[in-house]
């Protein structure tokens, strides 16, 4: 009874020991991409699925099959915490421009090799020399966007629209939505007041605070997500976001509602871009993803799809892309391409050492509690 | 008092259900929004089927969820016996504590130090990826074994121990007694414990999300990813399915649990008569 018992415990563990060394040495390549989730062309509505697109342009043009481990995270953080655990190993990331100074500063992004990434050349002039990437070393830019704010044009009056101050603005009190999150919200206000985003001064810090606790009273709520839904269904009148993402609220905007957006004089911008992280096991495999990415049917499937502004000539040149967005999206989402990089240096979230995020969350929290 | 009660099942009822009630009807919506039910569509449900990485998430959740909760279930079940088996009542107790401990550690807990644990051993081993299926199996089926042993060691213990002793009398081998009086006397415990241990796998999120590796990606994991840009509605129509996929298995069960009733009953009513006559 005993003997039965244990060598049925035996063969168990000796199964799942054995599904374990099976799964560890599979000899099919693959690559494996760590992307946000929601973040590529997957193939609804009738787009093109770029994962699938890929495996079969792949097995066309070199004749060897391969197979894409497409997995997704939910913030940079997440992404960042996964990678330094040391268990994974991921070929393709994309993470956003702060992440990416982080990560390189900590040794774990390796220099790409261009003479594989061809298409790097459609990137525009004005998205190199970034300053998480100074040498475009690291770096293909995937995506971008720009903060603007929403209004409800059956709400706002068009005379008090423009700046930053219709957030501040005591008409529209209890219509207001502030973001929920530190940097984001002490950002509305340094733009406000014209305060560099990344300052080390601890009284600029204080001097935003001030302002957003004038503004608390008039704040309906603090969100993230929950914008979408308070917007489109007018619970909510004033809020600001990205670009993008205004447009899926547009789609979704009840009767009644009339959302429109503007960009306020400063703003933040991010990028997201495609990086090789040190782990990775096939890196001219995953290079040779980065430059399939840039290509043009993806690319504009992509773009398509994310509705982020993307940083590559052949989709926002492309006569199908331009029609298919329509003149009034195409304007919002690329707003002066020109001066990007001279923009972007100055406006964007740069790295904060530990300490100033430290300071920058206790005021943080003086400001929700009280 | 009689209103009162009624009011409170009301609002029970309600609570409990009026979220799935949202779900449902605007997984059928035919715009993005949550606030405005445009026009009454299959769009979503027509969008989930195309959808090929979420389909390959629900594969991936209901693998390691039948191979969990089966492996788990044996294991389980052979823990109980030998549990039950063991003369020494301090040693008893000891084992008793020692497999509820990883029911009362808290998820995240358990997620992290299975994390850490697998990396170490990958480590030693010198492997470069140390997570993969086998690592998020090893840590569902730790999580799921308390839960099936103590569902079958309760009917071992109410199970009458003369039934095997009279099975042996009468010239079974101890394998056979076995096999043919004791596990279908604790058929009852095992199969609850296989259902709890299969739902528990399924919808585990904190240590599925803790020892997840490359390429396997479980569902819950996948909807916790999309917060980057809003849920779509397609993850509505599949919380709709899995809705009415979990409701029919339960009525068929509750069904033949009344059929298996009825046929004990009128078997003991032809004992009976027999008796009688």
């Amino acid at each position: 009874m005993k003997k039965i018992l244990s060598a049925l415990l035996a063969a168990v563990m000796l199964l799942s020991l054995c599904a374990l060394s099976g799964c560890g040495s599979s000899k099919a390549l693959t690559l494996n991409v760590y992307n946000w989730g929601e973040y590529i062309s997957d193939g609804s509505e009738d787009s093109l699925d770029t994962i699938k697109a890929f495996e079969q342009w792949y097995q066309e043009t070199y004749g060897e099959k391969i197979k894409v481990n497409y997995t997704t995270y939910a913030s940079n953080e997440d992404m960042y915490a996964k990678l330094s655990s040391g268990a994974v190993s991921y070929d393709v990331i994309i993470p956003s421009d702060y992440m990416i100074a982080r990560m390189k500063d900590e040794g774990m992004l390796l220099p790409l090799d261009f003479s594989n990434i061809p298409n790097y050349e459609y990137i525009d002039e004005s998205f190199r020399g970034l300053y998480y990437d100074p040498d475009d070393t690291y770096t293909v830019p995937y995506t971008y966007g720009v903060v603007g704010v929403i209004y409800n044009a059956n709400v706002v009056d068009e005379a008090d629209v423009g700046g930053w101050d219709l957030m501040w603005n005591d008409k529209y009190a209890g219509e207001i939505l502030q973001f929920n999150n530190s940097r984001d919200a002490f950002a509305t206000a340094m733009y406000k007041l014209g305060i560099d985003v990344n300052t080390s001064d601890k009284a600029e810090w204080q001097r935003a605070l001030d302002e957003l606790k004038t503004q608390s009273p008039l704040v309906k709520s603090y969100v993230m997500d929950e914008i979408y839904n308070m917007m489109e269904s007018g619970e909510a009148a004033i809020g600001a976001y990205y670009a993008g993402d205004y447009f899926t609220m547009l789609d979704a905007q009840a009767d009644g509602v009339d959302l429109r957006f503007y960009y306020p004089e400063r703003t933040n911008y991010f990028v997201d871009a495609m990086c090789i992280p040190s782990c990775c096991q096939h890196k001219e495999l995953a290079e040779i993803f980065i430059n399939y990415m840039l290509s043009e049917e993806p690319a504009i499937a992509n773009a398509e799809y994310i509705y982020y502004a993307s940083p590559n000539s052949l989709v926002y040149e492309s006569e199908d892309y331009r029609e298919e967005l329509g003149e009034e999206a195409m304007e919002i989402l690329y707003p002066g391409i020109d001066n990007f990089s001279e923009l972007y240096n100055a406006y964007a979230y740069q790295n904060l050492d530990s300490e100033m995020l430290d300071f920058v969350n206790t005021l943080w929290e003086s400001l929700k509690i009280a | 008092m009689r209103t009162a009660s009624r009011i409170y099942t009301a609002l029970v009822m309600i609570f409990l259900f009026a979220p799935i009630a949202i779900l449902l009807v605007f997984s059928f919506n035919d715009s993005k929004s949550l606030s405005v039910f445009s026009e009454f569509s299959f769009r979503w449900y027509r969008e989930l089927f195309r959808d090929s990485e979420t389909l390959g998430a629900v594969r991936n959740t209901l693998v390691l969820a039948v191979s969990a909760a089966l492996i788990s279930t044996v294991m389980g079940t052979a823990a109980a016996v030998g549990i039950h088996k063991l003369k020494n009542r301090y040693l008893r107790a000891a084992m008793d504590t020692v497999t509820n401990i990883p029911m009362i550690n808290p998820d995240i807990i358990t997620g992290i130090s299975l994390m850490l644990m697998f990396v170490f051993v990958g480590r030693l081993f010198g492997a470069a990826t140390s997570l993969n299926f086998a690592t998020m199996l090893i840590a569902h089926i730790t999580f799921c074994l308390p839960y099936v042993i103590l569902q079958v060691l309760p009917k071992l213990q109410q199970m009458d121990k003369s039934l095997p002793e009279a099975a042996m009398d009468l010239g079974c081998t101890p394998m056979r007694a076995f096999l043919k009086v004791e596990i279908p006397e604790i058929l009852p415990g095992i199969v609850t414990g296989l259902i709890m241990a299969f739902t528990l796998s399924l919808d585990d999120f904190v240590i599925s999300y803790f020892t997840a590796g490359n390429g396997f990606q479980t569902l819950p994991i996948r909807i916790y990813n999309m917060t980057k840009k809003t849920v779509t509605p397609k993850m509505y129509a599949l919380a709709t399915i899995i809705f009415f996929v979990i409701l029919f298995l339960l009525l068929l069960s509750n069904l033949s649990d009344a059929d298996t009733v009825q046929a004990v009953r009128t078997a003991r009513e032809k004992r009976k008569t027999a008796k009688r006559g």
